[in-house]
């Protein structure tokens, strides 16, 4: 897999007449073991792509949920080395579902951006997506990313400017990640801003698929995005499950559940 | 003014690392401050209540009997005697006035210490405009005076309860906000950290301190000084008092950093001497963090110095011998506040006692019989609690 067979993915799901269903998991939450497990559940419900959080200690850009998720994936002994092992594990244990590392810089910064693409090509990463580096400070990461097959997912933001979004086609991105509204993660979903619109105008300034998250919780969110968007992205609400589960088993059977949910409901 | 930055950057560092929600109103704010350039009025304004209502230009002291102690001319910039008792309101009232131009509704600022919240309430009443400052749960105990202050200036204090509960946090949750409320919110940043312009930004308005001080010198001594030294926490005092030297070569900048419990443990806020380059709150600069990227907590008695990052422009002096940076620990700082008491009869805020604490390897590098010009930031009523209890005193 790479960022070139991710946005393949996207067209294969298109055909299919359907969005993708996208999930955020935060990495070593409740703990590094339990990821490999929380994977192969979200795999095995029906998710198409799979965020997987690396945890930092500073997310200024997570509401309270992820926050805390960080903190106990942090405490249990998460990061960056420990995600590319969880996605190495997933990998071995025979799942091909694409992966986009999804996080901070400053964890990729200091190991090295080289070093890190090299890791995660062979951890079996497919993509990447830094909540703080914005299109303006990309080419750091994109090229020594795209070097090795692996792509970006560049953001946009209710607030991004024509000028800003048609920026975003140079980094041939895997597919485009539409914050749905200005606000942390896991605020009160209030329906994507200019929704059908907006998603349209970035489908046709970067050509590429346009995935719509922040505040998705319910069926009824995900179908309502599902209607005009190329993929849904559901995190803080799968993570709360997790943190409200009694186990690992507990945490995979309902998250599962909530990923085969979202899934049936995306349906056209 | 010091040479320009070019897209944000100093050398390597500095740049824009936030959230694309933020990116438009971040170039709104970089296209509005280029834009003050030319614009006389704005000058005016902020001239006059640098004037009428901060009480500037602060006194250039020399201080005699700490002079004689040191061997070396040891003059004090007076940022003490400022309104709200620190350098930080320089700051506060020129970012302030360009939100008002900005049409922004409402302030947002973090805190750690706690006097740039009191200097962002008191330029919030003085606007009228609505004003919340966050601020690290610790740091609310640690500093209880301040947020009483705040709440009696009109601001809403909103204490931090994640990670380490101290500065850093409270800049995460400021930045949760402005995200949030990024239409009709301005970030008034209190450092020279953050995202570009606000590196830039905030050390031209802190520079008035270097501006002061060169017509000062000049005017009592008929010379620049040999060096000029400041503490540095993010170091927004510092770069506004080394900022207009940077061409005079002959004049070196001394930084003090914060070295806690001692340089060599691990609680410590010495981020340019212990540290490495990393991101962190808008900008590439050395921070203090793990192998594998995680900040790490600072450790200070001085709030205001209790920081894992420090502004770009700092690293990019390190890297370039511009300036060198020096660090004292909790213990030397409270006997450099001891001393200026006792010499000079001046109680500075503990984070300036760390500077007092380095001046005299100052002059043992420099040699004696020196100009020297120490930024005496801010003034030590705040500390007091603290000063006592690290003193075995009970209040």
């Amino acid at each position: 897999m790479s960022g070139a067979s991710l946005r393949q993915r996207f067209h294969d799901i298109a055909l299919e007449g359907r969005a993708a269903l996208i999930v955020y998991l935060t990495q070593g939450d409740p703990a590094p073991e339990a990821s490999v497990d929380l994977l192969v559940s979200m795999a095995e419900s029906g998710a198409d792509v799979i965020e997987l959080g690396v945890p930092f200690s500073d997310p200024s850009a997570d509401g309270v949920v992820i926050q805390q998720a960080m903190q106990r994936a942090l405490d249990a002994g998460g990061g960056l080395s420990s995600a590319l092992a969880t996605v190495r594990n997933f990998r071995d244990r025979g799942f091909t579902t694409p992966i986009v590392l999804f996080g901070y810089y400053n964890p990729i910064f200091v190991r090295g951006v080289e070093r890190f693409a090299a890791e995660a090509v062979e951890a079996g990463v497919d993509a990447l997506l830094t909540v703080d580096v914005p299109i303006d400070e990309l080419t750091e990461l994109y090229e020594p990313l795209s070097k090795v097959g692996i792509g970006v997912v560049p953001l946009v933001a209710p607030t991004s400017t024509p000028e800003r979004i048609a920026k975003v086609a140079s980094f041939d991105p895997a597919f485009v990640y539409y914050v749905s509204m200005t606000g942390v993660t896991g605020s009160a979903f209030k329906g994507a801003s200019g929704g059908a619109e907006r998603v349209r105008v970035i489908q046709e300034a970067t050509g590429a698929p346009v995935a719509v998250g922040f505040g998705i919780k319910t069926g009824k969110d995900a179908s309502e995005v599902a209607s005009y968007a190329d993929g849904v992205v559901v995190g803080s609400a799968l993570v709360r499950r997790i943190a409200a589960a009694e186990g690992v088993e507990q945490a995979c059977l309902s998250a599962g559940e909530l990923g085969a949910e979202l899934r049936a409901a995306m349906k056209r | 003014m010091s040479p320009a930055t070019q897209n944000g950057r100093f050398g390597i560092f500095g740049g824009q690392y936030v959230a694309e929600t933020l990116m438009p109103a971040v170039e709104e704010l970089r296209c509005a401050w280029e834009k003050l350039d030319g614009d006389e009025e704005f000058h005016r304004d902020l001239n006059a209540l640098l004037d009428e209502y901060v009480g500037r230009p602060s006194r250039l002291t020399l201080a005699s009997r700490l002079s004689e102690a040191l061997g070396a001319k040891i003059y004090l910039k007076r940022e003490d005697l400022n309104h709200t008792g620190a350098h930080k309101i320089n700051n506060c009232l020129g970012q302030a006035l360009l939100a008002k131009r900005m049409g922004k509704k409402r302030l947002i600022a973090e805190t750690g210490a706690g006097q740039h919240g009191v200097a962002t309430a008191t330029v919030a009443a003085l606007l009228q405009m609505p004003c919340r400052i966050y601020m690290g749960a610790e740091d609310v105990q640690r500093q209880a005076l301040n947020v009483f202050r705040m709440k009696l200036l009109g601001a809403e204090v909103e204490p931090v309860y994640a990670g380490s509960n101290t500065l850093k946090d409270a800049m995460n949750e400021a930045l949760r906000d402005w995200v949030t409320n990024v239409e009709d919110t301005y970030y008034l940043i209190g450092s020279v950290a953050g995202p570009h312009p606000y590196p830039e930004m905030v050390r031209e308005f802190q520079a008035v301190i270097g501006k002061e001080t060169r017509e000062q010198i000049l005017e009592k001594e008929g010379r620049l000084p040999d060096a000029l030294v400041a503490c540095v926490g993010g170091g927004s005092n510092a770069a506004g008092m080394f900022a207009p030297f940077e061409a005079d070569s002959d004049v070196r900048f001394f930084g003090v950093e914060a070295s806690g419990d001692g340089i060599d443990t691990d609680r410590h806020a010495a981020t340019l001497t212990k540290g490495r380059v990393g991101v962190l709150h808008g900008s590439k600069s050395y921070l203090l963090c793990s192998d594998e990227g995680q900040i790490t907590e600072a450790h200070s008695i001085s709030a205001g110095l209790d920081y894992p990052g420090v502004g770009p422009e700092h690293s990019y002096w390190k890297d370039s011998g511009r300036a060198t940076y020096l660090h004292r620990c909790d213990a030397e700082a409270l006997d450099g506040l001891e001393m200026l008491a006792r010499h000079e009869g001046i109680i500075c805020a503990l984070e300036t006692a760390h500077a007092v604490a380095g001046l005299a390897e100052v002059v043992d590098v420099i040699g004696a019989g020196a100009i020297v010009v120490l930024c005496l930031s801010g003034r030590g009523d705040k500390d007091m609690m603290t000063v006592a209890s690290a003193r075995g005193v009970e209040l």
